[in-house]
Parts: structure tokens; sequence; C-alpha cells
């Protein structure tokens, strides 16, 4: 049920909001607004009843397993809520003086400062509020760089075939065409077609390392190397940071900019869907691009850099500093972990990993990529269960689900069929990869054996399979009185 | 170790799954000399010793303590207003918090039937037919709308917004970095200086051809402008209309949908009055509307209702070929997440206040906008620069310098305003000052006497 169809006409919370219209004859009636806008009129306990259940039919890292392939949907710590949310830290306003900034400016110093120790990157600018906003600033700053050689006719970005959608998409927003290279048979970068592929009109490629294939690119140099042959630069999708941290810089790769999710490697919460943060890092000579406002340290003082500091910046990309509260998640993380603890996130996702991926294989699932090691994510490809079980990479997601464990990543990368991108973090026990593992065992004998089990699942949630072509064809966005 | 639940038995019962020694042999298709911890120098020398969490918890609050609590008058895109307490208990529940953007539908059906209360309660209350799930912020929300005007506008087919001087000048900003390269321009609109509004008049002469004309409600100053007349001039030149809202001011005035004959377009604007912290500035989120027919140029997540295998109710994200991991470098934008967690925290909190306590709390914040504007004219040395209706900010001028006022009311832990000497030098010693429900009559009077301190000294 809806929370506007347990609306009764009347109904308030009086302690919530002043219990008195407030006088507003200053402002011309015609100015005001005649119709009250579709809110519900129900009392604070049924609201928190109702949200509460809602919450309830979710699946969530705090109740299942969520090996969701390229998200790293590890464990949350509970004290980077309660610190980030104390009160002088959720008061503060994003325009606060200096003299009342100092505590929350010191924290955000000291992360950009560990991040570029993290990359191996020259400078860090927190202020991307996401991954994609920080891929957007890194292809923002290629631009400006080559623009400021006076170099603007390079006009094509490269992109692998294995990449994410979000790399082709922000090319296109950064003014650039495409140019897609395909993988090779071990999931490496086509070295053959990059070199045809580079020349005068490269502004640079987008790479993901280890890349969205679930395998590391070992020919980084090389492709490095080919790339600023050209004269292109290389942006790093730090999409994949976890299976690395501590053990590979992106900047030792020869990467010129780089962003970070650190709503995966730094176990800021997801939300539901956001919100993330996508601080960027850069190589030396991109330094004076980099997005603003930054933190910058002079003497015992703390304070902003704008417009005025970094006159060839790409700019602004929030109203404020961007996501501040994530940030501030991200370094309670970070201090908690410290510097062995960091070593320790890329060293227990790729054991989680390579254990699932041996263990599968055992079981009789096939490998995308047999011969290589495991990151911290793996693909198995289901064509064979497709094929001869008429059970997809969609009927086992599904009826997961049933057996309590959230489905791997569906269907992406788009270049291997019926997969499952699997990436177990490193919070997880051995136990529960048994768990999953077994549970994916007995689903491939429930193909053999009924398949209409399969096919038909999930049927232990709040809803089975929903009918997507409908909810596409016969729009319905929002809840309308009449059709109560 | 922290957050690594493995025993040593865990770690040699795997291992000798796997059939290698070590785990540092997984790492063995890494070229050795990449390996930056096998390396001469000591790997993440920057990156401090680990503490526990009670330590942190020690550094945090020190940190925190440092910052203090000041009484605060600065709004200017971020405003400090009560959140009821039983929103972010909700909100911080680990199934919303710990959750990931609902691509398994049927194992997020909390988050999904929640998005659609949103997307109802936001539609309607900026008087438009549909709304996404959020995007960033109110100013990425903006270059968002003017790349959805450039992309819906098929008649202009212009690459010409106009934007007037009285949009927050972090909002103009953020729209010029994210869509100059796509070679769109943002051409300034100046703006009447009695009124710190948009003068109709000074549109007639306009030459054409615009994609959109962005009408910011209130605005930058906290002014209201004639969105009425503006509307009508758009519709009338051919641009669409994009409106940058404060959702709480549209719990008293007037929505975006009732403005003109037709309306506005496109909604955007600032979702943090309605349940989110102040927190430094982020994270909030961006608000997204629209009219109909534009619904398949919107950007972003947007959740529809259906009906599952049974003829059941169910939700799910719908219209997903605008979106980048379908449409690659043909989507819509290359926007992934909403900001899910804040818009929970909104809808959470939209519920409790109900149409009648959204109402109330615009009006009470006016009401005492007005009470602190009459305290501060009457101070010898400012006066109220514009003559026009405001919501709950308004610009003052001082005699001094507006940097050696706020640091001065600083110094008495009050944050005075948001100086305007940089963004407009025109207005001399201006400051944008903002009251919400949250000051009662003794904090105002306390601002006012303070400030009359300093300017009399």
């Amino acid at each position: 049920m809806l929370i506007f169809e347990q609306s009764r006409t009347g109904r308030r919370n009086p302690v919530q909001a002043p219990s008195e219209l407030a006088d507003t004859s200053a402002i011309p009636s015609h100015y005001m607004r005649e119709d009250a806008p579709t809110f519900p009129e129900a009392s604070e306990m049924q609201v928190v009843r109702h949200y509460t259940k809602l919450s309830q039919l979710n699946f969530s890292i705090d109740t299942q397993f969520y090996p969701l392939g390229s998200c790293t949907m590890k464990y949350n710590p509970r004290a980077c809520n309660t610190l980030a949310s104390l009160p002088s830290f959720l008061g503060r306003h994003p325009f606060a003086p200096e003299s009342h900034s100092q505590g929350f400016l010191a924290c955000m110093h000291d992360l950009q400062e560990m991040l570029k120790d993290v990359t191996g990157m020259k400078e860090v600018s927190l202020t991307p509020a996401a991954g994609a906003q920080g891929e957007f600033a890194g292809v923002a700053m290629i631009r400006a760089y080559h623009d400021a050689n006076n170099d603007s006719g390079r006009s094509e970005i490269i992109v692998p075939d294995a990449a994410h959608g979000t790399n082709p998409a922000t090319a296109v927003m950064c003014g650039y065409k495409v140019r897609e290279i395909p993988t090779d048979v071990n999931g490496d970068v086509d070295l053959e077609a990059l070199k045809a592929a580079v020349g005068p009109q490269t502004a640079g490629i987008m790479l993901t390392n280890p890349s969205t294939l679930g395998v590391f690119e070992p020919e980084i140099k090389t492709i490095a190397g080919i790339v600023h042959e050209a004269g292109g630069l290389l942006y790093y999708d730090g999409a994949n940071l976890n299976a690395i941290l501590g053990k590979v810089r992106p900047g030792d790769m020869g990467f010129d900019v780089i962003h970070m999710n650190l709503h995966k490697t730094f176990s800021t919460p997801h939300g539901g869907g956001g919100p993330g943060a996508g601080p960027v890092g850069v190589s030396e000579r991109l330094i004076p691009f980099l997005p603003i406002p930054m933190v910058t340290k002079e003497e015992d003082n703390y304070r902003w850099l704008t417009e005025a500091d970094c006159p060839q910046s790409i700019g602004r990309l929030s109203g404020f500093m961007g996501n501040a509260g994530v940030l501030m998640r991200a370094y309670i993380y970070a201090r908690l972990l410290g510097r062995e603890g960091m070593h320790r996130v890329a060293e227990f996702a790729t054991l989680n990993a390579n254990y699932m991926l041996v263990k599968m294989r055992d079981a009789g699932f096939e490998l995308a990529y047999p011969n290589r090691r495991a990151t911290h994510e793996f693909i198995v490809t289901l064509k064979k269960e497709a094929k001869e079980l008429d059970a997809n990479a969609m009927d086992f997601a599904k009826r997961l689900l049933d057996y309590g464990y959230h489905a791997p990543t569906t269907y992406f990368p788009l270049l291997v069929p019926e997969c499952l991108l699997i990436e177990p973090t490193e919070s997880e026990t051995q136990e529960e990869l048994d768990g999953f593992i077994d549970a994916m065992i007995a689903i491939k004998k429930e193909a053999k054996d009924s398949i209409e089990v399969v096919k038909g699942a999930p049927h232990n949630l709040p809803v089975r399979r929903l009918d997507d072509v409908k909810a596409a064809r016969e729009l319905d966005l929002t809840w309308k009185p009449s059709a109560a | 170790m922290p957050f690594v639940p493995h025993t040593e038995e865990d770690i040699r019962v795997m291992l000798e799954a796997i059939g290698v020694d070590s785990i540092n042999d997984l790492f063995d298709e890494i070229p050795k000399n990449l390996r930056h911890d096998l390396g001469d120098e000591k790997p993440l020398a920057n990156v401090p010793e680990g503490l526990p969490e009670s330590d942190v918890a020690r550094l945090m609050h020190k940190r925190a303590n440092t910052d203090g609590a000041p009484l605060c008058f600065i709004g200017a895109g971020a405003y400090e207003h009560h959140i009821p307490a039983a929103v972010w208990e909700i909100t911080t529940r680990g199934e919303f918090y710990s959750a990931y953007t609902p691509y398994q539908a049927e194992a997020s059906q909390g988050t999904l039937q929640l998005l659609y209360e949103f997307q109802t309660m936001m539609a309607s209350l900026t008087g438009m037919d549909v709304s996404n799930g959020s995007l960033y912020d109110g100013a990425s929300s903006l270059a968002e709308a003017v790349l959805m005007a450039v992309r819906a506008n098929r008649k202009s087919k212009s690459k010409r917004i106009l934007v007037p001087r009285t949009t927050h000048p972090h909002y103009r900003k953020t729209a010029n970095t994210i869509v100059k390269n796509q070679g769109i321009t943002l051409e300034e609109l100046d703006y009447d200086r009695e009124g710190g509004h948009i003068d109709p008049a000074s549109l007639t002469d306009e030459p054409g051809d615009f994609a959109a004309l962005v009408i910011p409600y209130p605005n930058f100053f906290g002014v209201l402008e004639d969105v009425d007349v503006l509307t009508d001039w758009a519709h009338q030149h051919g641009a669409l209309v994009i409106a940058v809202v404060n959702p709480l001011a549209l719990g008293l005035l007037k929505s975006p949908g009732q403005w003109g004959e037709k309306g506005a377009d496109i909604v955007c604007g600032e979702g943090q009055p309605l349940g989110v912290p102040m927190a430094s500035g982020g994270p909030y989120y961006g608000i997204m509307c629209c009219k109909q027919a534009l619904v398949r140029q919107m950007p972003g997540r947007i959740v529809g209702r259906t009906v599952d295998l049974d003829g059941k109710p169910g939700y799910t994200l719908t219209l997903q070929a605008r979106e980048q991991h379908i449409r690659r470098s043909k989507a819509t934008s290359n926007i992934c997440t909403n900001q899910g967690l804040m818009v929970t925290a909104s809808t959470i909190h939209m519920a409790l206040l109900g149409a009648q306590g959204l109402k109330h709390a615009a009006a009470q914040s006016h009401a005492n906008k007005q009470t602190l504007l009459e305290k501060l004219s009457a101070i010898d040395g400012v006066k109220n620069t514009f003559n026009r209706p405001s919501f709950h900010e308004a610009v003052i001028q001082v005699e001094l310098p507006t940097k050696d006022v706020l640091d001065a009311l600083a110094e008495n832990n009050i944050l005075g305003g948001y100086s305007l000497s940089e963004d407009y030098p025109e207005l001399g010693n201006a400051l944008l000052v903002c009251a919400t429900e949250t000051k009662n009559e003794a904090d105002l009077e306390l601002y006012a006497e303070e400030l009359q301190r300093i300017l009399t000294v």
C-alpha cells in the first residue's frame, strides 16, 4: 500500500512544523499557491511504520551477501556514519568562514593527501559528486590540456569494448567522438587494434585496470607508451581500485588522470543508488586543470582553493564542494583501516574471488577466462546452462534471490554471453562464499529436475518477476488520487 | 584485521583450495616492476597506521568541536531547517543505507516504491507531470536541464540558453563547466538594480533564438521574479522554460506548472531544504521534473509502476533505454546513480510534514526573514537593497567592507550572511542574509544587536 492510500484528511504532526500559519502579507496574492500538493496526511507513527516496512522489502549488505560485480558491496562500518554525523559536521554551512571550518577542512586535506599516495598521482580534487562526474572531470581535463597546448584538433577518445557504459557517454559529454577497440581472447586490450587506432586525432584512452572482465591488463605500460607516443593521455576508471589497493598504483602504470569511486573502495554506503563520491587524481601536467574547490594547507591554516587560485581549472561541478558527507565517511574508514588495513583490502578481496573462482570451476561452471587469475572479481558464463537446460543468467539471478543471495551483476560486460560478474569483497566469510556456491549448484540441479522452478523465480520475494515492457509502454510514474 | 573476517585457518584452507602458497601469489599476473608493495620505498608511506574506533571517535569529536555550532544566517543555496528525528533514524536503517541501485527489482521493492512515492510528491509540488529519482545537486541539475532543453527544443534548434544573473553564481558556473564542451552557450541576462529581479521590459529587444530561458525561483537574492510574464515571453519566442526552484518555497508559492499560460517545461533545483542537513554542501540531491512530453529526454533513474507475473502491482526502473548502461555513447547523460539515500530522507520528511507542515515552515521562514530585515534596516548604515517581495532571503548593504563585518560577527559565533562583493561588485558592500523557521525572536534580535555594535564602532 502506498503512503498516499493511508492518508486521512486533517491528520497532522503538529510537533514537526510551526502550528500556525505565519504572516505572509508581504507576498502579493498572485504568487501564492492555491492547490495543495499530493502529500500524505499521516501520523508520525504511520509514516515510521510505513517506511520501516518498505525498508524490509530490500536486500542490502547489512542483511544479505551482495556479490554485485563491479560495485564493491562490502561492509559499511557504522562508525563512519555515526562520526560523520556529529552535530557540528551536519550543521556546518558550506559557506561557513575558515574560522569555523578548520576541523572539517583538516579531514578533507588529510583525505586528499592519502588518496594521492594510494593512487600515485600528484594532486587530488575531491569535488566530483560520483564516479560518472569524476569521469567527466577527467576527460574535461584532458580536453583542457590539449586546448591549452593549442592542440584542439584531437577529436577522439579510445574506449575498449569491455568498458563500462559511462565511459563512452562521458566522452560524448566532453564533445569527443568515441572509437571502440576490441578485446583479445584473454580479456586484454588488443594491442594491434590499439596501434591502428591511435593517431593525431587521439585525445586519450579510457581504461579500467583490472578491466571489467575481472583480469589485470599486464601490458599496461606498453599501452601507455603507445597512447603517449601518439600525443594522447590516459584516463583510469577507478571502478576496480579495490583489487589493487596498496599493491599497484595507477600513477605508476602511466595514467595521467584517474577517478576513484569512494562508495566502492572506501566503503561509503551505496544508499539505494547514491550518493557516491568520485575524486580525481592527476599527474603533474594536469594539475592546473583540476576542478575546484580544493583544500590547501598554509602553515597551520586550511583554506579553499577557488577560481582566483586556479585560473585554468575546468571549473565547478556542483553548488558547493561535492559530497562532503561521503568524503567524511571515506576519511573515517581510511583512518580505521590505516596503511596495513588498506593492503589487506586488495589481498582478501582477491583471495575471496579466487577461492570462489576455483570452487565454481570445480563445480562445473564455465569461466569466461579460465586461464586467468581472478582479481577482486571474475566472470562465469552460463551459455551452456542456457542452451542445454534453458536456464539463462537471468534465471539463475532471480532464483538466487530465493536462496537469500543478491544476484551478481548479470549481462555485463556485454561481450561475454550469459555472464555473471561476481565480486565477493574482502568482508565476507568463507562460510558465506560456500553458501553461495552451494546455492548455484542447487539451482543447476533444479534446472535439470524442474526447470519451471527456476524459470518462475523468484517465488519467496515481495513480488515475482515484473513486467518491464508494460512499465515502459504504459508509463505510470506518479500516483494519482483518482486512481485510488 | 579491520573488516576482514578471515582466521589463519580460513586463509590456509582457502589457499590450499586455490593451489597457491601465499596470498601474494594471487597477484602474479601483475608485472613485478609495477608492484608498489615490492618496491624500495615503504608503500603508502603517507597513510597513517590504522586506529581503533575509539581513537578515531576521539579525533573526530575534537575536529567537530573545533568548528563549533555558530548561529547561522547564511543561505545562498543551503538552508538550515528542522528535520524530524524519525527522518534519519529510518533513512540510516541498513536496508536503505547499504543497498544499491535497484537492478534486481524483486529484491528492491522498498527503495523502488519509495522512489515512486517521491516522484509523486515532487511532481505534484512542482506542478509537473513527472519527476525522476533525483540528480546530484541543484547546480548540476541545472546543467542537465540545459542539456535536456537543447535536446527537446526541436523547433528552435538553438544551442543558446538565456540565464539571468539572478541565478546562483555557482549554478551558472557549474552549468557552464558541464555544457560548454557540447557547443552550448549560456547567455547572461542582467537584473534590475531597484528590484533585484529580471525586468521583463529588458527582454523585449532580446534577439530570439534561444532553446530555453532559465527562471530562478526565488532568485539568488531571495526575490520573486515575474514568473508569469517571463514564462509567456519565453513561449512566445519559441524557448522552453527551465525553473530553478527552492522546493520548500513551493509549499507556499505557486508551482512552476501554473506559471503564465502554459507553465514551465522543466523544473530543476536543490532538494536539500527538504530533510537534508547542510553538512558542508553535500550530499544533497538535484530535482528534475518535466512535462509528460519531455519524459524521454529526461536524464537519470525513473521508477514506474507495473505488475508481476501474478498481476500484483510492483515497481521497477523504467525507460532505461535512455541510460548509459544501455545506450552508451548515445545516452541522455553519463549519470549512473541518483542520490538515493538523500531522496529516502526527503520522502520521509515530506510525508511527516504533509502539505500543511511544509506550507507553515515556508511561511514562518518568510516571516522571520521579514522581521530580521526590519530589524537590520533600522540600523544606521544598513540599507535594504531591493524593493521587491522576497521569500526567506534578502540583500542588505552595509557601510563597511563585507569581509570585515562578517569576520567581526563570526568572532561572536554569528555567521551573518554571504558576501556578494565578488559575484556582484556593482552592489558594493552587499550581504545576502537568510532566516528560516529555525530562528526565534532572540536569535534575530541578537544578530541585529551585534551588527549595530559592529557598525557603530
